[in-house]
């Protein structure tokens, strides 16, 4: 059997159990927990297989490529895969600290794992109109966990989210009617050889931007990102944290391939505008972290901003800013993914997340303030942590393709995620709260914070090996033929 | 055809962005259902239409003979209707709950006065 299909048949194989087992709160869990450590494994054998054998590739059904659907993992999808995996494993061992009761019997467990199928679906597929069909599994996946609430500023948000999204999708769909019309292809290997091999026209220009204005709504990029910021900070913790994570990613990351094979340089529009929305992205997310008074607000708006970073290698489209990029893709989705599960402990000890009523932690509390410490300060680019190494590569990568402009930029912005990150850290941690707080705080909270700490210490300390892992990825995204090749002629490539 | 086709998927296009400018739940969602509509002819359109020449290889051929109605566009088509249907279920189910709760479908006033 093919080890490419289990990423996405284990989530909709536990989510089938999770249904159909009895609704004892920590029987499901248990599971759930379960079905997230064999996806894990799982991921990490297609991981060794790609990084041993070269482009993995299964042809669904037998059918040859471009007739049937073909599922692809390059370097670069297996690591998001692995990543979603760890996500999956620290938002399932969240639940054991206790999940609200109300969202617990709809369903909870099960839509978590069909959460991370369609995310796996949409890192996986080679196949454009299958993207949008994993697009939609995770959207209504993740429509649901945000709407199981019922508070009006949380129904508020749900609906903007929904409403957002919706667009978005529509406008993928619409572009997929135009592509397919224009070339009678969906398989984005075979598009690979006909849209770059033709004269630039209209017709090209028209789909490049469609995709920028759908992806761009889907990865939260300036101008289009309002729906986030409205959205992420009235889930509980463990939504927040798998929504941040991985649904955005999901976005940039098919910027990174559609753009790369189908649209490799040209048309120069296209990534003129990237790199301005890039920037602009970055600098606006920044802002208007500073001018936020509530932690998950301000992480929001950092979510919003750091994305700008991880567009900026396929908008200059140079090997180092890419492999820049997917360094800080890796580090962002750990870092951010851990800051959304500290949120829940504000949650619980003083039911908000408000910074006025914050604080005490690091004197109260001194294994959560330096278990935090660690997602905090590598969000802010302290050296040695993660986020350091990603903006320094990404740094060199502007610098080396001589787009001073954006290296600025990025410079600039590091210094406010680094303000940002402090005001972050002395008001919740720092300060003396205004209350004290009695509540007992379960340990178990603590594991899966503990664990993407750890990850993060873990890419720091293996920066290099995982940079050259980067460096690979991008080098298989900037020579589509690699990709095309296997996908068409079959077969794992060296 | 194909003109009268584009021009229809143009107007649900227009109604449909026209409508979700408006701040009333009911209106968004009329807009979007429109709007996944336009999307849907559009694909069916683009694809290019065929009359009555159906994609079956004829007995004493080897390969399909052109021109042939491509049956791609309308598996697309198909597919994207059950999910935009199914979405718009949930965003229907959705609106009637933030109507009973917050009592006005204007989307401003939603989250003001809530808990």
């Amino acid at each position: 059997m093919n080890v490419l299909v289990l990423p996405i048949a284990l989530p909709l194989f536990t989510a089938a159990v999770l249904l159909l087992a009895p609704s004892r709160p920590l029987l499901q869990r248990w599971i759930s927990f379960a079905g997230a450590c064999v996806l894990s494994i799982a991921a990490v054998l297609v991981f060794v297989r790609v990084e041993r054998d070269g482009i993995l590739v299964l042809q669904l059904g037998g059918w040859p490529a471009p007739f049937g659907i073909t599922l692809v993992a390059d370097v670069l999808a297996a690591m998001l895969v692995v990543a979603t995996a760890a996500v999956g494993l620290a938002v399932t061992l969240s639940a054991f600290s206790g999940v609200d009761p109300r969202r617990e019997g709809f369903g909870y467990h099960g839509l978590i794992h069909v959460l991370l199928m369609g995310v796996s679906g949409a890192f996986l597929t080679g196949d454009l109109f299958n993207l949008y069909v994993w697009f939609e599994v995770m959207l209504v996946a993740s429509f649901v966990l945000m709407a199981l609430h019922r508070t009006r500023a949380q129904l508020e948000a749900a609906f903007k989210y929904v409403a957002l999204n919706l667009i978005a999708s529509s406008l993928f769909l619409t572009t997929l009617g135009l592509l397919y019309g224009g070339t009678g292809a969906l398989n984005m290997a075979e598009l690979a050889t006909i849209l770059p091999a033709r004269e630039n026209t209209a017709y090209e220009t028209i789909l490049a931007m469609l995709f920028l204005t759908a992806f761009g709504i889907k990865a939260a990029m300036f101008p289009l990102f309002f729906w986030l910021p409205a959205s992420y900070h009235t889930p509980p913790a463990a939504v927040g944290a798998i929504f941040a994570g991985l649904l955005t990613k999901v976005g940039v990351y098919s910027m990174i391939r559609v753009f790369t094979l189908l649209f490799p340089g040209d048309p120069a529009v296209l990534y003129t505008l990237l790199l301005a929305q890039a920037g602009c992205t970055m600098i606006v997310g920044l802002v208007g972290a500073l001018a936020q008074q509530d932690f998950r607000r301000i992480l929001s708006f950092n979510l919003v901003g750091h994305l700008g970073y991880t567009t900026v290698g396929v908008a200059l489209g140079t090997s180092a800013a890419m492999a820049g990029s997917i360094f800080y893709i890796l580090h962002h989705i750990a870092a951010i993914t851990n800051l959304y599960l500290i949120s829940g402990i504000f949650l619980r000890l003083r039911h908000t997340t408000s910074l006025t009523e914050l604080g005490s932690i690091f004197r109260e509390r001194p294994l959560v303030a330096i278990l935090a410490a660690i997602p905090v300060f590598s969000l802010a680019g302290v050296p040695p942590l993660s986020g350091f190494i990603g903006k320094l590569a990404l740094v060199r990568g502007a610098f080396g393709a001589r787009a001073w402009w954006t290296g600025g930029i990025i410079l600039a912005v590091s210094l406010l995620t680094l303000l940002s990150m402090a005001r972050l850290w002395s008001e919740s941690f720092w300060k003396t709260a205004p209350h004290e707080d009695k509540s007992r705080l379960p340990g178990v909270i603590l594991l899966p914070i503990a664990f993407l700490s750890a990850i993060t210490v873990a890419m720091t300390v293996a920066a290099g090996p995982l940079y050259q892992l980067a460096m690979k990825a991008s080098d298989q995204l900037l020579n589509p033929a690699l990709y095309i090749d296997a996908v068409l002629k079959g077969g794992p490539q060296p | 055809m194909e003109l009268i086709l584009a021009i229809a998927s143009g107007v649900l296009f227009g109604t449909g962005f026209y409508l979700m400018l408006r701040r009333r739940l009911a209106q968004l969602i009329i807009g979007l259902g429109l709007l996944s509509n336009g999307a849907n002819l559009l694909i069916f359109t683009a694809g290019g239409l065929t009359r009555a020449r159906a994609p079956v290889i004829a007995e004493d051929a080897s390969q399909l003979a052109r021109p042939f109605a491509d049956p791609v566009p309308q598996a697309l088509v198909l597919t994207a209707i059950v999910i935009g249907f199914g979405v718009l279920a949930f965003s229907l189910v959705l609106a009637h709950g933030i109507h009973t709760m917050a009592g006005t479908d204007d989307i401003d006033e939603i989250g003001s006065g809530g808990r």
